[in-house]
């Protein structure tokens, strides 16, 4: 199957004004907010259809098809999203949306606070998956989408999935749960503690007010895109890739590119630092340390997971060691504990955490499987 | 592991005669996920299937079965004790490297254990390694040099197995073909299906 044969072509973003407050877990409340978001395909007359696609830390809501302006721009999970793809447009209602906090046209630090009529930068509250999920909540109800066929998402993107079937269990039936863990562990926090220092403690920084000064802090954003991409990737995967292969041919003995994976550090850090807002970088990294369901259950995963009642898919990469397959097998006993029906697909992949936005065949068969029994 | 067309699962019959309505099933080595289709149907259990193969995986998801992509050889760490009414594993055992382990693990997860498996001290075989090779038959259709098959054990084997685990056999059919084998099943019967419990 050829891309061009399904892709869903071009596609417009478009933009939802919400005017309620949203009270945020952190205490804090945004008085009104936009949400930026893209449709494929067609609701069908009793909403059943539709299907939410959450994104992880960079991602968006341009999941899939191309800008008209932009032969580039093509949506970070295109390959799963189009007419005949596994999540196929002419069968399911699909959305995208961009969170709150980020930087893609859905309010955030970037955006001009009314209260100042500055950008908010480091004035932007705290947002977490629950609020996120809120949010999503509300532009669901605005579409007249009472119940979703399926919410899922990758990694962070699981995470809200994981969200929506315990706190609006009664409006997912299908809960798609991918290289995802049910919280962070020391490890994971300790890199986003690493990144966030980097933008921190970068002198343009500003203390998240570099907006007004016309800088940005790309070197502090480019450390923490580095250091993110060393745990996207696997060991196989950068020996593949890159192994210890050389740019100029010979050591050079200097503090310049010598090897070729670091070229391709720098080239994803400089490529990152010249789009993404580091106080987006920041909050979604720490609504990623936040998130643990279990919290109010005293750590209790089980008890946490009772309120589900969607039907689960989950899904680990063998040479993900930023959620390794053991997360998603704590998830899915506590699915199993509650009786849940669940299926877990720990596949072979040599990509590491990234494995989940590859077109790995036997992946994309398993979610083309399970999609075609999600009845609409 | 053994190869039995669909029509001549007679063991997921005996299977089914076992299993009271609306139990909890887990099948280990569950394959395309016929049995635990074939329960669902018959019994209305609630089921899970273990299987490590992804075509395999893919076709249970197909088929709309709760299955587990997790290799057998790790055994049933993250399974609850008794969380199951029945641990099933069908004609895979002789696949699995640690017997006595996962034997034990079935019956810590589950009330019982039903395992079904072909009979190594089936006569034909026992000819077969008379005349000087290892048997290829219906039921055990691979070569010695390509088969998945890791442990070769006969009815008595297992029986003994048994009484050295503490493992109480419930119940026990055996078969020749479709043909049940009452007299010798040690000697006649190619396949053999036991119940079994904690002692």
């Amino acid at each position: 199957m050829t891309t061009s044969a399904t892709s869903i072509g071009i596609v417009t973003p478009q933009r939802a004004h919400f005017d309620t407050p949203l009270a945020l877990k952190s205490g804090g409340v945004l008085p009104a907010y936009d949400l930026v978001y893209e449709t494929y395909g067609t609701l069908n007359a009793t909403a059943s259809n539709a299907v939410l696609v959450c994104h992880a830390l960079s991602g968006s809501h341009h999941v899939a098809g191309v800008y008209a302006d932009d032969p580039k721009s093509v949506g970070w999970w295109d390959n799963l999203v189009g007419p005949g793809r596994p999540l196929d447009t002419n069968k399911f209602f699909v959305i995208g949306v961009n969170n709150l906090g980020g930087c893609y046209g859905s309010t955030g630090p970037k955006s001009i606070n009314p209260a100042s009529g500055k950008p908010w930068g480091a004035d932007f509250p705290f947002v977490t998956v629950e609020d996120w999920v809120d949010s999503h909540v509300r532009l669901a109800d605005r579409l007249g989408i009472q119940r979703f066929a399926a919410v899922l998402g990758g990694s962070l993107g699981g995470m809200q999935a994981l969200d929506w079937t315990l706190r609006y269990a009664d409006r997912v039936r299908h809960g798609m749960v991918i290289a995802a863990a049910p919280k962070l562990s020391a490890e994971n926090i300790a890199f986003n503690e690493v990144a966030r220092q980097a933008i921190l403690r970068d002198p343009d920084f500003h203390g998240g007010n570099y907006y007004e000064h016309g800088v940005v802090p790309v070197s502090g954003l480019r450390l923490a895109r580095m250091l993110g991409h060393i745990t996207y990737l696997s060991d196989d995967a950068m020996a593949e890739k890159f192994g210890r292969r050389l740019r100029h041919g010979e050591h050079k003995f200097h503090f310049g590119v010598d090897f070729e994976i670091e070229s391709y550090l720098h080239y994803q850090g400089d490529k990152f630092a010249g789009f993404f807002d580091a106080n987006t970088y920041l909050l979604t990294t720490k609504a990623l340390d936040y998130f643990d369901p279990a919290y109010d259950y005293d750590g209790n995963l089980q008890e946490a997971m009772a309120r589900a009642k969607a039907k689960f898919f989950i899904a680990s990469f063998t040479t993900d060691w930023r959620f390794s397959p053991g997360r998603s097998r704590e998830l899915l006993f506590a699915l199993m504990h509650n009786g849940l029906d669940v299926t877990y697909a720990e596949l072979d992949s040599a990509a590491g955490h990234d494995s989940f936005l590859l077109d790995d065949e036997h992946y994309h068969a398993a979610l083309r499987a399970y999609f075609s029994n999600i009845e609409v | 592991m053994v190869n039995l067309t669909q029509d001549s699962r007679f063991d997921f019959d005996i299977i089914t005669r076992w299993i009271t309505p609306g139990e909890r099933v887990l099948d280990l080595g569950c394959g395309d996920g016929d049995l635990l289709a074939h329960l669902i149907a018959e019994r209305n259990v609630k089921g899970y299937g273990i299987e490590r193969d992804v075509n395999h995986v893919v076709a249970c998801i197909k088929a709309g079965i709760n299955v587990l992509q997790i290799d057998l050889e790790q055994g049933l760490a993250g399974f609850e004790d008794a969380q199951f009414d029945h641990v099933i594993m069908s004609l895979s055992l002789q696949a699995v490297h640690n017997t006595d382990g996962i034997l034990s693990e079935m019956l810590r997860v589950g009330r019982e254990a039903v395992v079904s498996f072909p009979n190594f001290g089936y006569w034909r075989h026992r000819v077969s390694i008379a005349e000087g090779h290892m048997p290829v038959s219906d039921i055990l259709p691979f070569e010695w040099y390509n088969t998945p098959n890791v442990r070769f054990f006969t009815m008595a084997d297992f029986e003994l197995l048994c009484e050295k685990r503490n493992i109480s056999i419930l119940q026990r059919v055996a078969f020749d073909e479709d043909r049940e084998i009452t007299t010798d099943p040690n000697n006649y019967a190619s396949v053999a299906i036991y119940r079994l419990g904690r002692a």
